[in-house]
């Protein structure tokens, strides 16, 4: 129902006064309340309203802008004295004192402040009230705080085409700058107006960076030398080594020679212990680990190709995409590669085909990330595909523990510097996950989204509270985690080194089994060789039936095995230490006698 | 201020006048500024290596230094 008023008025008449006159009210519309329609709402009883008396406030936000502060200082010279005494002169000033002395306002003053004053330094005198009086309690108590991490700051890449932030290295000493090494490393994204350069940040001024180093090609890896701060050697996209002194300003000092150098990406670069501290060496994917000398960059002191095949041939070589170093095992070093293997390295060994020692192999995409436990060297952490992997070296068959299978990528880790139990993991889908494996094993104890592109790079601060993690748009973001991760724990390293020393004796206790199985079956098979035509001949169906049965046996076996391992450790802290034999003759004895028929199982059906 | 008995140097005298009374000034205004009818009767200054006493008044001002019995 419309209510409409139609005002009409004669062309004429506009412009007119208007003249107003009283009327009585007159009821246009009337409307009466209809019933059914109350059915529509329900009766609300008792109602609830507030009121609240209060002035109202508006909000306002105002930003200043950036106030540059300088320090200054005044000298205060001496002042105060009346209009008619000049300062200088010392007898008016001991005339104007003597005077003062005579006034009886002062004596009284002084008389009275002076008893005050008596009284306060007599109190002094009595007791110390500030002297140390529970000085041999001890600390308090770990408080049982949840883990958490803050976001302590946010760098992004200046740039307006953002690259990954590939490579953090923070500076050895201070801690307070970090230098980012950014390229683009997606296959030929390159762009001409993609700057090449890479920064140094401050970390007071995360707005502007404090050098800009620029290079003839981005840079991939950048590293600080922990023996003299101001030097950094980075490793190019295109396959050069590059040096610089931040002294010298942001172009490199001395650049590889491109006929020398690596022909792929340098993954890696990392500094050598040295008595001259400049050495260092690189990887990249084309194969190769060179050695070089910063003092003369136009050609490396030691190639060695990562055949593991040990005949030094470039075409079988693995691509090398991470690269490790112990300083406190100056003369090994271990690659991570692109095909999932991990070769251990021995710098000195006199061949070149003998300098590979070992190789690891268990991840199926590249290793990411490798890096020794900090307090425990033989054991290190591998990264790669969806899961990151712990080995020991001596069990060179497989990890001693692993992750489980994430739905991401993980792209970078590392251990804590602080504690052995602790290490860090970032994920391509953003996630930054902490890991303490004596508190949790399945699940990293915190996962945190720091942003919403993947992470490409992490790297812990020497003091182990501050961690940064690069991400693909190039933002840079530091974390600082709570204290539960970066103090030690009671009894953490006995707990960790029993935990790594279980799991080891465990695998190797595996490997055993492989062996004496895989003997076994050279035996049986070296026997039946002989009776090989009496074999009935099976029907392409029965070997099926056969193939197909064992496969299913052999995924059981597996999923048998994988569980009573988890539930090994338990069993393993029950045991005291007895010497290794009777506890791996206790173990053995103890795996249930299918446990052996597993095993056979799955060498038949590998051998089929 | 100015410094009428000193036993100490007569420059290292003029900067602790000069400092303390503006400190005395300060503290005595931040004290009314909580609650006006209050007043600053002593002001101690406790450092490492002494303790620093002054008693303002309304003209004056005696400043005490003590070493303290550590």
């Amino acid at each position: 129902m419309e209510i409409i008023y139609v005002y009409t008025r004669k062309r004429s008449e506009f412009g007119r006064p208007c003249s107003f006159s009283d009327r009585p009210a007159k009821v246009n519309v009337d409307i009466p309340p209809d019933p059914s329609m109350a059915s529509g709402f329900i009766l609300r009883n008792p109602v609830d309203s507030s009121v609240q008396h209060t002035s109202d406030m508006s909000e306002h936000e105002v930003n200043t802008e950036r106030v540059e502060v300088e320090s200054r200082g005044v000298n205060h010279v001496e002042g105060g004295w009346p209009k008619d005494i000049n300062p200088q002169e010392v007898e008016q000033t001991i005339r104007f004192r003597k005077k003062v002395e005579k006034d009886e306002n002062y004596i009284n003053t002084i008389t009275h402040l002076g008893a005050l004053m008596e009284h306060c330094v007599k109190q002094n005198n009595a007791i110390n009230i500030y002297e140390e009086y529970f000085g041999e309690e001890e600390v308090a108590e770990v408080e049982d705080e949840p883990p958490s991490a803050k976001t302590i700051n946010v760098i992004r890449d200046p740039n307006v085409t953002k690259r990954t932030a590939t490579h953090l290295s923070w500076h050895p000493n201070t801690c307070k700058k970090l230098a980012a090494a950014y390229s683009s490393l997606e296959f030929q994204q390159n762009t001409k107006e993609m700057s090449f350069d890479s920064y140094i940040w401050d970390l007071e001024n995360p707005n502007k960076p404090e050098l800009v180093l620029k290079p003839s090609s981005p840079l991939v890896s950048l590293e600080y030398n922990p023996k003299d701060s101001h030097i950094l050697v980075g490793g190019c996209y295109n396959g050069q080594m590059a040096y610089w002194d931040t002294r010298k300003g942001g172009l490199p000092v001395e650049v590889s020679t491109v006929e020398f150098s690596h022909r792929d990406p340098v993954y890696g670069a990392i500094w050598l212990q040295s008595k001259t501290g400049t050495e260092c060496f690189s990887a990249s994917t084309d194969g190769q680990v060179l050695w070089w000398d910063i003092r003369k960059l136009s050609e490396p002191t030691e190639t060695l190709v990562l055949d593991i095949t040990r005949k030094g041939l470039l075409e079988n070589a693995l691509g090398a995409v991470t690269l490790e170093f112990e300083p406190t095992m100056p003369t090994k070093f271990m690659v991570g590669t692109e095909q999932g293997i991990v070769i251990a390295c021995n710098r000195k060994a006199k061949t070149p085909p003998e300098k590979i020692t070992s190789t690891y192999s268990g991840h199926h995409g590249p290793v990411y990330a490798l890096a020794r436990n900090p307090f425990y060297p033989k054991i290190f952490l591998t990264v790669g595909d969806w899961t990151a992997r712990i080995w020991s070296e001596e069990t060179k068959e497989s990890s001693i523990m692993w992750t489980k299978y994430h739905l991401s990528y993980l792209t970078d880790g590392c251990w804590s510097t602080v504690r052995p139990a602790v290490f860090f993991t970032t994920r391509s889908d953003g996630t930054l996950d902490v890991w303490d494996f004596l508190f949790k094993q399945n699940d990293p104890s915190l996962s945190l989204k720091v942003c919403d592109e993947p992470l490409s790079s992490l790297r812990l601060q020497d003091n182990g509270c501050i961690v940064g993690c690069g991400s693909k748009l190039g933002t840079v973001t530091l974390l600082e985690i709570s204290s539960g991760f970066c103090t030690l724990q009671r009894n953490e390293k006995n707990l960790v080194n029993a935990m790594f020393e279980r799991e080891t004796k465990r695998e190797k206790i595996l490997e055993a089994r492989h062996r004496e199985m895989r003997l076994k079956e050279r035996a049986r098979s070296e026997g039946q060789e002989m009776e090989v035509e009496e074999m009935p001949v099976e029907s392409p169906h029965d070997v099926l039936e056969r193939t197909r049965r064992e496969f299913f046996e052999v995924i059981e076996a597996e999923l048998q095995r994988r569980a009573r391992a988890e539930t090994q450790p338990l069993r393993g802290k029950v045991k005291d230490h007895a010497g290794e034999e009777r506890a791996a003759q206790g173990e053995e004895s103890q795996l249930p006698k299918d446990r052996g028929e597993e095993k056979e199982e799955k060498d038949a059906a590998k051998e089929l | 201020g100015i410094p009428i008995r000193t036993t100490l140097d007569n420059s290292t005298t003029v900067q602790y006048a000069g400092l303390l009374h503006q400190l005395t000034m300060k503290a005595r205004s931040t004290v009314r500024d909580i609650d006006p009818q209050n007043d600053l009767t002593f002001l101690r200054i406790r450092s490492k290596k002494h303790e620093i006493m002054v008693a303002p008044d309304k003209d004056y001002l005696l400043i005490v230094i003590q070493n303290p019995c550590e």
